[in-house]
């Protein structure tokens, strides 16, 4: 589904990413860990369209086509789905009329019929009901004043809503209580299936204990230095990052 | 950056109401002296009084000069180079059938998506369609007559009801009060004229719709409205005009009365031609407006969706006269390209408990400059008076600029005045937030730039408020969710 190879970016003449390659199949969860400033943000960004990012080198297909050739509505339209570390607030905009808004947008992309206000709302109170979502915010501005744990459920919502075929999770944990955590992983893995691929970013290895990935990178310095199975995570959270930094190094040493 | 591209098609669509109406107009000579205005105080066939208070105006305004302290930038005008009377020639002294105004000007209105005819007419609205120097139609008169409202052009009050016009006329706003005032009540040739009987709730909204449309030609019109005891009314002024090379000036007048326990409502929709993207042509737009609150707990508030002009010198203010009265402002001005607007309110305090909100919301775009000027003023006796000012700007690209002057004078006390001010530009990344989510930028714009004047677009009558959104550049599909 998505195939990444030999990718570069650049943000203010800073090279951020150095030669990622990662192949992601239909039906797989993949987990990207990494410490801070490693580079985790910076590749789903780059993957969702945000253009402050520039590609020197390498190149991203979804599909079997260039998505680093496609505006980033277009990707959304085509069933690439960020779910933002930081979300961003709309003043005035209620949260309804933007969730509305976008679901409109890409059924009209697949010609399909716009949702009436009725309809949308008969769906949207559902999937509020499965995130542990209260009612109200749906009245309130996008994100305005929500606590950390209601903008991540308020993101868990609209990619249940929007329902994407390769869904990025930018550190969509951290900063939950254990409750809404597990909450957050009923949201992930409910959208789990055959030809729906997940890229969970995450620093910690707490989420894997909820949702299972198929295989784990780990991204340090702009590079995947090691890639493995779901136990590698269990080792990152014995041993640390720095295990493996030194690891690498004592490899390229020897 | 792609981002300023974006933004910039979506504000920098064309002028819609720019096209010009072929009409053969009754025009006085160029230029501006005493017999200008004793020839157009002829053509009304108006009483002594009003002659007189023209010719005292005039002199009074031939002592002043052009007010230059606004954060504004206009070229000289030359008030001898301009027309002050122009009538389509169908028109002929006193009222007439609807059957005998001209197809053209019908059609005119019809294009501007104000049908005249009465079929046709806008449910709920009664309409005084304003062309040139005159009133050439009033909707739903019969209507609201049997209620005992007057709703009609301001020269036909002059001629049926010169008693209430000579207690009224000028007492908000007299003669001698601005420059543009002064012009304006030598000159003015037409407006709206609306009173409300004691205990009367309007049924429906009564509206003004200005058209400029003779070359060279000044608008100067003047609007009327009392309110008495416990009436209500909910008024909406709306304005276009053709698309010209050179600036055309507008100066008008408003003055609002409200009597003990009366309500009245102004929103304005002013859609005046802004000039071309090299800021050439447009309208300068010179309006005073003002309401008294002369009674006791009586309201006034003003609503703005300020889009057009090239340059808007504005300050729609509110004299809290009586004990318990409430005042209001809302505004959304937007300057575009090389648009300039000067606008914002004053809150004059005199009764007791009496209570002001101020609500401004500035968008600039492209070269526009957008200035709040705002004066609350508490007078000595003004005990226990409240004012609440928010005024927020956004910004969209880099060109532009926001600015404001908050002027506060307290005499009392116990005054409570309170002020927030924030600036804002559309961001990136709120951008991408949306496009993320598959919404274009287009839309995207629109929906941040709506949500930022849905506070004051909330204060439009319905009909009206998707009308501003529309002109804002919003299309808000399906926003009932
Ligand atoms: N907008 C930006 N401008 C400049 N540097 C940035 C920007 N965004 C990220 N970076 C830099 O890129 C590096 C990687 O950041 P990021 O991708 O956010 O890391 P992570 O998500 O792994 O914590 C950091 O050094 C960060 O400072
Ligand atoms: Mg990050």
């Amino acid at each position: 589904m998505l195939s990444i190879k030999n990718l570069h970016v650049c943000i203010d003449g800073k090279e951020i990413l150095r030669g990622i390659n990662l192949d992601v199949k239909a039906g797989e969860v993949h987990a990207i860990m990494g410490p801070n400033a490693s580079g985790k943000s910076t590749l789903a960004q780059l993957l969702a369209g945000r253009e402050i990012y520039k590609v020197t080198a390498g190149s991203v297909h979804y599909l079997g086509r260039d998505l680093l050739a496609m505006s980033p509505e277009r990707r959304a339209c085509e069933g690439v789905f960020l779910a933002f570390q930081y979300p961003v607030e709309i003043p005035g905009v209620s949260n309804a009329l933007f969730l509305k808004t976008a679901l409109n947008a890409i059924r009209k992309y697949h010609r399909l019929p716009e949702l009436d206000a009725m309809d949308f709302l008969t769906l949207v109170r559902e999937r509020m009901k499965r995130v542990g979502m209260d009612e109200a915010l749906l009245l309130r501005a996008v994100n305005e004043g929500f606590s950390g744990g209601e903008k991540k459920r308020n993101e868990i919502l609209q990619l249940n809503i929007l329902q994407p075929r390769l869904a990025i999770l930018d550190e969509t944990d951290s900063g939950l209580d254990i409750d809404a955590l597990k909450l957050v992983a009923d949201g992930v893995n409910d959208m789990r299936g055959a030809d729906r691929a997940i890229i969970l970013v995450t620093h910690y290895q707490r989420l894997l204990d909820y949702i299972v990935p198929d295989a784990v990178h780990v991204l340090s310095q702009g590079c995947i230095v090691k890639s493995g199975g779901a136990d590698l995570a269990k080792d990152l959270e014995r041993h640390g990052y720095n295990w493996l930094e030194t690891g690498d190094l004592i490899k390229q040493i020897a | 950056m792609t981002t300023t591209q974006q933004l910039n098609e979506l504000i920098n669509r064309e002028y819609q109401h720019g096209f010009y109406t072929q009409l053969e107009a009754d025009t006085i000579p160029l230029g501006l002296n005493e017999s200008t205005i004793r020839l157009i105080s002829a053509k009304k066939n108006e009483p002594a009084f009003m002659l007189e208070w023209r010719l005292k105006a005039y002199q009074h305004w031939l002592t002043l000069s052009e007010p230059r302290w606004a954060n504004l930038d206009w070229s000289p005008i030359d008030y001898q180079n301009a027309y002050y009377y122009s009538a389509p020639k169908s028109e002929k002294n006193g009222p007439r059938d609807l059957s005998e105004i001209d197809p053209e000007l019908l059609r005119t209105y019809e294009k501007l998506g104000i049908p005249l005819k009465e079929q046709k007419m806008l449910a709920g609205v009664a309409v005084d369609a304003v062309f040139d120097s005159v009133s050439v139609a009033t909707t739903f008169k019969q209507n609201l007559s049997t209620l005992g409202i007057i709703f009609c052009p301001f020269s036909e009050a002059v001629q049926k009801y010169p008693d209430l016009v000579k207690q009224y006329l000028g007492s908000v706003v007299p003669y001698t009060d601005n420059f543009f005032a002064s012009l304006n009540a030598a000159v003015f040739s037409d407006g709206s004229f609306c009173y409300i009987p004691p205990g009367v709730h309007c049924p429906m909204e009564l509206s003004t719709y200005f058209r400029i449309n003779a070359k060279n030609t000044g608008q100067f019109e003047r609007t009327l409205i009392i309110a008495d005891k416990d009436a209500y009314v909910s008024y909406l002024e709306g304005c276009t005009a053709p698309m010209r090379d050179e600036h055309q000036l507008h100066a008008a007048v408003v003055e609002l009365i409200a009597l003990e326990g009366a309500r009245i409502k102004y929103a304005t929709v002013q859609n005046w031609y802004p000039g071309d993207k090299e800021g050439k042509g447009g309208i300068y737009n010179f309006v005073t407006k003002r309401g008294d609150c002369r009674g006791e707990k009586s309201h006034i508030s003003w609503t703005q969706v300020e889009t057009g002009s090239a340059i808007t010198w504005k300050y729609p203010s509110v004299i809290l006269r009586g004990n318990g009265s409430v005042g209001e402002f809302y505004s959304v001005a937007l300057s575009n390209n090389h648009q300039q607007a000067d606008t914002g309110t004053k809150m004059i305090h005199i009764g007791r408990d009496t209570k002001s909100t101020v609500l401004s919301k500035g968008i600039s775009a492209g070269y526009g400059q957008n200035t709040y000027r705002g004066l609350i003023k508490v007078l000595s006796g003004a005990e226990n008076a409240r004012n609440y000012t928010q005024c927020d700007s956004l910004l969209l690209g880099e060109h532009c600029g926001a600015h404001t002057f908050p002027y506060i004078e307290v005499k009392n006390p116990s005054a409570k005045v309170e002020h927030e001010a924030s600036t804002s530009r559309i961001g990136e990344e709120q951008l991408f937030y949306c496009t993320q989510r598959g919404i274009s930028p287009e839309n995207a714009v629109s929906m941040i730039v709506s949500g930022f004047c849905k506070a004051v677009f909330q204060e439009l009558p319905m009909e009206f408020s998707v009308e501003a959104q529309k002109l804002l550049g919003v299309s808000l599909e399906g926003s009932t969710g």
